[in-house]
């Protein structure tokens, strides 16, 4: 290497370690404060990490308020609403990749329509819609609208993963012997696992972090998600920082979990070697 | 094995024509080839045969069994794909064996049909890999074995060869061949490769602007092109092409020579004609002779069996094909004579043959 090759290597990775650093720093502010004792917080000025860090925080959260319940709240509307769509928009994807259909053109323009409005927009219809049929205040309401605003973009999403796989493959097991429905079981469909795992942590995180219809369609404890659960430690006159930050470290871990359940599928290029190359 | 009918075929993607009324019968046990430059409809026929394309009109019979609305899985019908088409998530085994698991066949017989077509293959030591995990030549072997295991009624090749160096190309052509004997199965093979076409064909089928343009046994193309299109694309080094008309019983080119009408052939005073002469049918002669002509040489390319020779002469850049070596040189004069029985003789406006 040439010493111009290697003070470019070094500026690309410092560049690089400055953006990593950048996006990485408001974690760390989150589970620095989230362990500093209250007593510390506006006392000791702006420093990286607190003089004495302890857990009582996490402590309180976990014993004295509701999170566990939002949590699981959280844990149920995100898990349900992202199998849900990832079925739907699947189905749907696969028949827009492989289908030539009528109305097609209309449906594509529909479903990118629903993608163009501000959501605000639509949270007083949607009461209205969903209060006569006791949907608001629960979860399977939450799940219903979630799965609505989630479906175009992940089918679009999963158009482009079966886009990407030939389609001699099926032609081949629908010789071999298999329905339409066979050879998408079980030869398109395991090879669209990364597709399927992105589409899942796609829709998981969307729904996880949600706030604006969380807060307006759920108004009782039992029903809130850890989003508006975390505008609890809001209050008139003051915001404990320490818990609120406690609560958020506690909620990154379900996503933190689902993305290392998936990111097998999410590296990985089954497709190779599936046709000349 | 089975015989496939095709019954005045027509295909329009939209309002796109693609096939025109194809007729086309194949008997039991037939090694068809269908040739045609790329685009000619080759393989929507085959597709069409295989039941992945829709039939716009007319009727596709297997056995005397009209299967225009059977779906592919029950047309008992193994296809070999130019990508080959290999299940990227199974192993070599497993591809094998899929039509014989989708069937519910027994597992001692499944492996009993995969290890036989294996070892016809030389794929035993490669069953437990992934496709991934091959190279091509390994790969095109999974796909014929793919279709051997099951023992259908006709195997679909689409140009399964193309992806190949030509050294393995040549290998697995004579391995087809050997196959087919063996197997004696009714195959549909789409190339556009003609020494494929040549070698592996019981008949073929000449395609061209999704119209049929001549059917035959090789040699009979070969010998007596049906038109134009069937006489330039098949043979390598291509036909040549002189173009004349007839004038004082004889054809006169465009540049003013003279070729003698062949005998048996009758064309009317003034009739545009093309004068088709193969490479291998142009010799080269000591001196001038009756009939002979002279040219000097523009081109020589030794292909190591033969050479090519092109000279200047009627107007055209006339290839002669030649076994013998060290004959000519750049720039060289030479005396040219056309083996008159060999001549092909066209209809320039219907573009068909004349004798
Ligand atoms: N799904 C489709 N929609 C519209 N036109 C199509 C479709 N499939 C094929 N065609 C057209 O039909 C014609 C014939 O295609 P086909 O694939 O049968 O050609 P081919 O003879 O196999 O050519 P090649 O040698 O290049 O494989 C082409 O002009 C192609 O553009
Ligand atoms: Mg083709």
């Amino acid at each position: 290497m040439t010493r111009k090759r290697i003070v470019l290597t070094l500026l690309h990775r410092l560049a690089v370690l400055a953006y990593v650093a950048f996006a990485l720093f408001p974690l760390f502010w989150l589970l620095k404060v989230s362990v500093t004792p209250t007593s510390l917080l506006y006392t000791e000025g702006i420093r990286l990490w607190p003089s004495r860090a302890s857990l009582e925080h996490y402590a309180f959260v976990l014993t004295h308020s509701s999170f566990p319940t939002f949590f699981l709240n959280s844990t149920i509307v995100s898990g349900a609403t992202a199998v849900i769509v990832t079925i739907v928009a699947s189905l749907a994807g696969y028949a827009m990749s492989r289908f030539v259909f009528r109305g097609k053109y209309w449906i594509v323009a529909l479903l990118l329509l629903t993608q163009m409005f501000p959501l605000v927009m639509l949270i007083a219809p949607m009461f209205k819609m969903l209060s006569p049929l006791g949907l608001t205040n629960s979860l399977t309401g939450l799940v219903i609208v979630y799965v609505a605003f989630n479906v175009p973009f992940a089918t679009f999403l999963m158009q482009s993963f079966f886009d990407g796989i030939p389609k001699d493959l099926e032609d081949a097991a629908m010789i071999d012997g298999a329905t339409r429905f066979t050879a998408f079981r079980q030869i398109i469909l395991p090879l669209t696992l990364p597709g399927i795992a992105a589409t899942l942590g796609f829709v998981f995180t969307a729904a996880w972090s949600e706030l604006l219809f969380a807060l307006m369609l759920i108004s009782g404890n039992q029903a809130t998600t850890f989003p508006v659960g975390l505008l609890s430690f809001v209050s008139k006159f003051s915001v404990d920082f320490g818990q609120m930050m406690a609560a958020g470290v506690l909620a990154l871990i379900p996503a933190c979990l689902f993305f290392l359940l998936i990111q097998r599928y999410l590296v990985q290029g089954l497709t190779a070697g599936a046709v000349k190359g | 094995m089975a015989s496939i009918t095709i019954e005045a075929i027509t295909k329009t993607f939209g309002t796109v024509p693609v096939l025109n009324d194809i007729d086309l019968s194949i008997a039991d046990g037939e090694f068809v080839v269908l040739v045609g430059p790329s685009g000619c409809g080759k393989s929507t026929l085959l597709r069409m045969i295989a039941g992945l394309e829709d039939i716009t009109a007319g009727e596709i019979r297997i056995d005397d069994r009209r299967i225009n609305e059977v779906a592919p899985k029950d047309r008992d019908i193994a296809m070999v794909f130019q990508s080959y088409a290999l299940y990227p998530h199974m192993t070599v085994a497993d591809n094998m064996s899929y039509s014989l698991k989708l069937r519910k066949t027994a597992k001692e017989r499944i492996a009993e049909a995969v290890g036989a077509a294996a070892g016809k293959l030389g794929l035993d030591p490669l069953l437990a890999r992934r496709p991934k995990a091959l190279s091509g030549g390994q790969r095109q072997r999974v796909a014929m074995g793919r279709a051997i295991v099951r023992h259908p009624k006709a195997f679909l090749f689409d140009e399964p060869l193309s992806n190949l160096d030509a050294r393995l190309r040549e290998q697995m052509r004579a391995e087809i061949k050997r196959l087919h004997k063996s197997i004696g199965a009714t195959s549909v093979y789409v190339t556009h490769d003609q020494i494929e076409a040549m070698t592996l064909a019981d008949r073929i089928v000449a395609m061209h602007g999704g119209i049929i343009q001549q059917v035959g046994n090789p040699l009979d193309l070969y010998d007596r092109p049906a038109n134009l299109f069937v006489a330039g694309f098949i043979g390598s080094p291509a036909m040549n092409f002189v173009e004349g008309h007839r004038r004082a019983g004889a054809i006169e080119t465009d540049d003013g020579s003279k070729i003698a009408i062949p005998d048996g052939v009758q064309l009317a005073e003034g009739q545009a004609v093309t004068v088709g002469i193969r490479p291998e049918h142009v010799r080269i002669v000591a001196g001038p002779e009756a009939g002979s002509y002279a040219a000097r040489v523009d081109l020589v390319e030794p292909t190591g069996f033969g050479t090519i020779v092109h000279v200047r002469l009627l107007g055209q850049d006339l290839k002669i094909y030649t076994l013998e070596r060290g004959i000519a040189a750049v720039g060289q004069p030479l005396h040219i004579a056309l083996d008159g029985a060999r001549l092909h003789v066209f209809d320039r406006e219907t573009t068909n043959r004349i004798g």
